[in-house]
C-alpha cells in the first residue's frame, strides 16, 4: 500500500477515469476515439483490481492475474479493432461512425 | 513523498484522459491516451507491482499506441479535425457522467473497507509466474492457456480481415 494514500482516493481517481471513458465513448463520433475510450475504461478497471487486491487482500495475488489477463485481452481486441476499421476505411473510406451502415454486404 | 507523487500521478491522469476524450484532433487524443497510461504504470510502481508496471509500459505504452498512431497515420491527414457530437448531447452526455460518477462515488465512500495492516511484502515476479502456472487450487494455468489460444487467434484474424478482399479474389 501506499503510505498516506487511502483506498478511497486511489478508487476516486479510477472512477473518475472510467467516467471520463463513458463520456468520450458516447460523444465521439470516430472509431478509433471510441477504441481510446474504450481503453481508459479497462484501465480504470485493471488499476481498480489491483489496488483491491493490495489494500485488502495483500498476500494474495488474484487482482495481479486478473489485471493481467485484462491487459492481454486488450491487446487483442485493439489489434482486432484496429484492422476492422482499416477494412471499413478501404470499404467506406471514412472510420465515422455513422459510415458503418454500410458494413454487412 | 509517496503522498505527493499519487497526488500529481493522480492530476496528470485525469487532466490527460480529459484532454483525452475532448481534443478534435486525433493525434494529439492518442497522445494524450499515452500520458494517461504511462501515468498508470507510475502508479503501478507506487503501489510496488514492479511486474505489471513493466507489462503495462511494453504492451500498452509500446504495443497499442504505436498501433493507433499507425492506423491514425494510414487513415486521416495529421491535422484533420475530427467531427464532435453537438453541444446540447455533450452537455446532456457530461451531466449522465457526472451523475454516474457521482452515485458511484457516494457508494465507495460510504464502504467501510478493512484495510489490512502490514502489507509492505514485496511481490516477486517468481511468485506469480509459479501461481500463473499452478494446477493445484487457486492455480491459473486454464485461463493462461486460453488467452494464448486467444492471442493467437486475434492475431490470425487481425491478418485475415486487414488483408481484406484481396485475400478471397485470389481463391
Amino acid at each position: 500500500m501506499i503510505p498516506g494514500v487511502s483506498i478511497y482516493e486511489i478508487l476516486t481517481v479510477t472512477t473518475l477515469l472510467f467516467f471520463i471513458g463513458i463520456y468520450g465513448f458516447v460523444t465521439r463520433k470516430n472509431l478509433i476515439s471510441i477504441l481510446l475510450s474504450v481503453e481508459l475504461m479497462l484501465n480504470a478497471v485493471a488499476v481498480n483490481f489491483v489496488v483491491i487486491n493490495k489494500y485488502l487482500y495483500p498476500d494474495m495475488l488474484q487482482g495481479v492475474y486478473f489485471s493481467v489477463f485484462i491487459i492481454a485481452v486488450a491487446a487483442a481486441e485493439t489489434a482486432l479493432a484496429i484492422s476492422i476499421i482499416i477494412n471499413l476505411y478501404r470499404l467506406a473510406t471514412s472510420v465515422e461512425v455513422k459510415a458503418t451502415e454500410t458494413m454487412k454486404y | 513523498m509517496e503522498q505527493i507523487i499519487f497526488y500529481i500521478l493522480a492530476f496528470i491522469m485525469v487532466f490527460f484522459a480529459i484532454a483525452s476524450v475532448s481534443s478534435r484532433k486525433i493525434l494529439r487524443a492518442v497522445v494524450y491516451l499515452l500520458f494517461v497510461l504511462i501515468g498508470i504504470a507510475g502508479f503501478y510502481f507506487l503501489i510496488d507491482y514492479n511486474y505489471l508496471a513493466a507489462i503495462q509500459l511494453t504492451v500498452y505504452a509500446g504495443g497499442i499506441i504505436v498501433l493507433f498512431i499507425f492506423s491514425v497515420l494510414l487513415i486521416h491527414h495529421i491535422d484533420a479535425e475530427i467531427e464532435v457530437a453537438t453541444l446540447a448531447r455533450r452537455i446532456l452526455v457530461g451531466l449522465a457522467s457526472l451523475i454516474g460518477a457521482g452515485l458511484t462515488l457516494s457508494v465507495i465512500w460510504a464502504h467501510p473497507f478493512v484495510v489490512a495492516e502490514n502489507s509492505t511484502k514485496p511481490t516477486e515476479v517468481r511468485e506469480i509466474g509459479l501461481g500463473m502456472l499452478s494446477y493445484g487450487e487457486g492455480g491459473y494455468i486454464l485461463p493462461f492457456e486460453v488467452i494464448s489460444i486467444l492471442l493467437l487467434a486475434a492475431m490470425i484474424g487481425a491478418i485475415i480481415v486487414a488483408k481484406g478482399t484481396r485475400l478471397t479474389l485470389k481463391d
